[in-house]
């Protein structure tokens, strides 16, 4: 367990992918079976024992420390595994000798019952020193929240045996925890663990951002191409299993099983296939905006109110599988004809295909994306984010291949405000004020001032960053812990060019309004702070998509 | 005889009435008595100073020859008279030099601790225990929250991350005043051997340390060197300089901090450190409260810190507790940053 604590401990200070990475690898190297494999559970979401709650880890504290010493620490701290962890008055003497290993609390957590729960906890904790304590409390809280995604771990898993996580990934769905099989195949020691699931999910193939220049250079004759639609890319399976019935299953593009979230779509799935998609709300055959589904998404509980009012939709882009067949390795253009054909049969109105933008050259293209409602999107225009390319004989591979799919997004919306805070930035950054927190004018109780309505922290150059950390630093005006407030008058200040996919109200900022995907697009130095856009202009942009969006309105497009 | 009749909290320090000094003064006095040389607890301007030569060196190196009217080096131990006060300096164990003022007057004892820690350090001598009437205690880590657990599993825990990413700098964030040369010594003491990189604003009081035996091996200045080339190698620096324009040309820095503050997560995320190293020379809770019981103490007084605590917890074992306060201490600077710097 002090090993596993001491690596979820650099895991969650280390910003960067690749020491994560090396870091779960040298670990997993380290470490024997089980033990690892527990680990490896843990950092993949896979423990299924009933967590934790917090009023029982209080209890346990009361029981320990002075009531009065508590509550000064815990408003210190700010967080009650930590605090716990750090004030529980641990014997000394008795330490290492007496600490768990994680397969003992795995273990034991899920055959304990309810009643024995809490001097158990306590038990372990007299065992572990501070960093092990606070490891243990995440772990049995079910609050692990480190910074590392399954994929991540999984692909630190595969570097053990020189593979790629993609076999990993397909293999995933048949294996179990401590993964003694896995291990023992990827060291050499034994075969490959077969899959038997029904309904596995397959390792996703993405796009590259695409700029006119990159196109024109193409053959445009060689492509197809289809709307971007802005839902959630899933993947839709189903098929046999040993008792001859049907799974169905939705993974996340980065595999993360979310049928339990979308039921009322999974029954729509009645064929044995693997689709690549796109999931939307459709109401009353319109699809709706992403800010209708980020409702949907922020519900914890699915009801049947939730469903009837979010309808799930799939609209499909691609077929990896049909029954037995694996049909990645064939051309895309005959996987989109097996594609028409099963959604067909399928004959449900939650699934349809994608359809084709038609095009000869690469200008019938840039004008489709300028207006996609002319070109056949219609009504839904308002929620294409953009359009794919794609090669007519590309086999779908997994993962980023060059020259098979091209993503081509939208022109995103720009305003002029004003920058405001600066914060440092983590990792290769940490050096650099390039967290930038930007306003736009209003009128407040005393005057013109600036509300911010925004964070960014990409977008811009390597070379525009040095010159952004160069004007905070010499224009700080005032200092917040790690936050500078930057000189922001009328006269003075820095003008930046922000671009942002969409809107949305939020009760969470003062502005009342939250932007999508927002980053820097240019610096404005030509530009004086008080002629940086208004309040009121993002407030009209609302407004005109709110109305946009909605079904009673008939349409058209911003 | 009262406490307050030999010491009194005024707003530039404690003052000795009978002795006719005061001890740390955030102001110029006539007379100051200095526990030890950080900037925080010891200034230049004042009239006469009595501190350890240790203390006196360290203020001439950083404030020049004319950073007090005159001076007296008083030895640990050693015994002075002032006036109508005894006053002795007893090892603090917080930095090099850093001494425990003893007042005596009337029969009663009381104990300026200054900074303090009870804990091994191999560069300064170790912490002892001075039985007294009053004990003035610091309490920077005075939270149960705080608990220093052993510093060799930390400079482990840097030395396994060398190891580790052989290609990537290690920045040490250390107080350029004792954390600093701990820091090393410890390294030397795990078996580290390869040369050891500092900062320039560390060069003068680290070749001071060596002067007095005090062994760190090869220590070169990072301006020599060729900083992309530094990979593998660890880099002490000041805290501040971390985050700045100097830390960017290292090979992928993984920005490692020793101080007592990482042991609460949010303050080590709030400097953006990657590898937070759990090292003070101040007292942790268990220090801070085995060391007042150990005194004998009837009545504390505790300053600078997480006064609200540590007075509660003194009351709760029947002791008289106050909080002194004395503005100055561990606040100046870049808001906190050199005083956290100094924990």
């Amino acid at each position: 367990m002090n090993r596993f604590a001491e690596l979820l401990d650099r895991l969650a200070y280390e910003p960067g992918r690749n020491a994560k990475l090396r870091l779960i690898t040298d670990y997993l190297r380290g470490t024997p079976d089980p033990e690892r494999g527990w680990a490896l559970a843990a950092l993949t979401g896979a423990l299924g024992f009933k967590h934790a709650k917090a009023g029982m880890i209080r209890g346990l504290i009361a029981e320990r420390t002075d009531p009065a010493l508590f509550a000064l620490s815990y408003d210190y701290v700010g967080d009650l595994s930590e605090t716990v962890a750090l004030m529980w008055p641990a014997d000394p003497t008795q330490k290492s000798k007496s600490a768990p290993t994680l397969s003992d609390v795995v273990q034991t957590l899920s055959t304990l019952g309810k009643a024995q729960l809490p001097a158990q906890i306590a038990r372990w904790l007299d065992g572990l020193d501070e960093t092990g304590r606070w490891a243990l409390l995440k772990l049995v809280t079910g609050a692990l929240r480190i910074g590392v995604s399954a994929r991540l771990a999984k692909t630190a898993v595969a570097s053990l045996g020189n593979r790629e996580s993609d076999e990993i990934e397909i293999l995933w769905p048949g294996l179990t925890p401590p993964y003694l099989d896995l291990f023992a195949w990827l060291e050499g020691r034994a075969n490959k663990p077969s899959t038997r699931d029904p309904a596995p999910f397959r390792p996703p193939m993405l796009a590259h951002a695409a700029e006119e220049p990159d196109l024109t250079a193409l053959t445009a004759a060689d492509y197809l191409a289809e709307w971007k639609w802005d839902g959630i890319r899933v993947q839709a399976v189903a098929g046999y299993d040993e008792h001859g019935e049907l799974v169905a299953r939705l993974y996340s593009r980065t595999g993360e099983e979310i049928s339990r979230t979308f039921p009322d779509l999974l029954a729509a799935l009645r064929l044995p296939c693997a689709i690549d998609g796109e999931l939307l709300i459709m109401r009353e055959t319109r699809v709706q905006s992403f800010n209708v589904l980020q409702q949907r998404l922020n519900r914890k509980s699915v009801t049947a109110k939730l469903m009837a009012e979010f309808p799930a939709h799939l609209r499909a882009y691609d077929l990896l599988a049909e029954g037995e067949e694996d049909l990645r390795d064939r051309p895309f253009s005959d996987r989109r004809e097996q594609l028409q054909a099963l959604i067909t049969r399928l004959n449900d109105p939650r699934i349809d295909i994608s359809p084709l933008v038609p095009f000869k050259t690469w200008n019938d293209l840039t004008a489709a994306r300028a207006d996609p409602s002319s070109a056949g999107a219609g009504a839904d225009a308002e929620a294409v984010e953009g359009v794919m390319v794609k090669r007519r004989d590309a086999a779908y591979v997994p993962g980023r291949p060059k020259g098979s799919w091209w993503k081509w997004k939208r022109d995103p919306m720009v305003i002029d405000a004003v920058l405001m805070y600066a914060q440092r930035g983590h990792g290769k950054r940490s050096s650099y004020y390039s967290d930038y927190t930007f306003g736009v004018w209003s009128k407040g109780e005393n005057g013109e001032e600036l509300v911010p309505v925004g964070k960014a922290y990409f977008g811009f150059t390597d070379e525009e960053l040095i010159q952004i950390d160069r004007f905070v630093r010499r224009n700080t005006v005032d200092r917040f812990g790690p936050v500078r407030e930057v000189v922001h008058e009328p006269k003075s200040g820095l003008v930046l060019e922000v671009a942002f996919e969409a809107l949305q109200r939020s009760t969470r900022h003062k502005s009342g309004i939250a932007m999508r995907f927002p980053r820097i697009s240019r610096l404005r130095w030509d530009k004086p702070p008080a002629e940086a856009d208004r309040l009121e202009t993002l407030e009209n942009m609302l407004t005109q998509r709110e109305h946009a969006t909605m079904p009673a309105n008939g349409g058209g497009n911003v | 005889m009262r406490p307050e009749d030999i010491l009194v909290p005024t707003p530039s320090g404690v003052c000795c009435k009978p002795g006719g000094f005061h001890i740390d003064p955030t102001r110029p006095v006539k007379k100051a008595l200095i526990t030890h040389g950080h900037s925080d607890h010891a200034r230049a301007g004042n009239g006469a100073v009595l501190a350890t030569q240790e203390t006196l060196d360290i203020m001439r190196l950083r404030y020049g020859d004319n950073f007090a009217g005159t001076t007296q080096a008083v030895s640990y131990g050693e015994t002075v008279k002032l006036d109508g006060a005894t006053v002795s300096f007893h090892p603090a164990g917080h930095v090099l030099g850093s001494a425990q003022i003893r007042v005596e007057c009337g029969g009663l004892r009381v104990v300026a601790s200054g900074d303090y820690k009870d804990v091994a350090d191999p560069t300064c001598a170790s912490f002892e225990l001075i039985p007294c009437d009053v004990f003035i205690t610091e309490a920077t880590f005075g939270l149960p929250v705080f608990r220093h657990h052993d510093a060799e599993g930390e400079t482990a825990k840097l030395l396994r991350s060398i190891e580790l990413f052989p290609e990537r700098a290690h920045l040490v964030g250390a107080y350029s005043l004792g954390k600093a040369q701990r820091v090393m010594a410890m390294l030397r003491a795990a078996g580290h051997d390869r040369p050891i990189y500092i900062h320039g604003a560390m060069e003068t009081i680290t070749r001071y340390y060596e002067s007095r035996a005090i062994n760190l091996g090869q220590v070169e200045l990072v301006r020599g060197a060729n900083k992309a080339e530094l990979g593998g190698h660890i880099i002490v620096c000041p805290p501040t300089a971390m985050s700045d324009l100097w830390s960017r040309r290292f090979p992928e820095p993984v920005t490692a901090f020793a101080s007592g503050w990482m042991r609460v997560r949010a303050r080590a995320r709030q400097h953006g450190v990657t590898l937070p190293l759990v090292i003070s020379d101040h007292a942790d809770w268990d220090g801070l409260t085995s060391t007042i019981s150990a005194t004998g103490a009837s009545e504390i007084w505790v300053t600078h810190g997480q006064e609200d605590a540590l007075v509660y917890w003194c009351q709760t074992k029947g002791l008289k507790a106050r909080p002194l306060d004395i503005v100055g201490y561990g606040d100046e600077d870049d808001a906190g940053a050199q005083a956290e710097a100094e924990a």
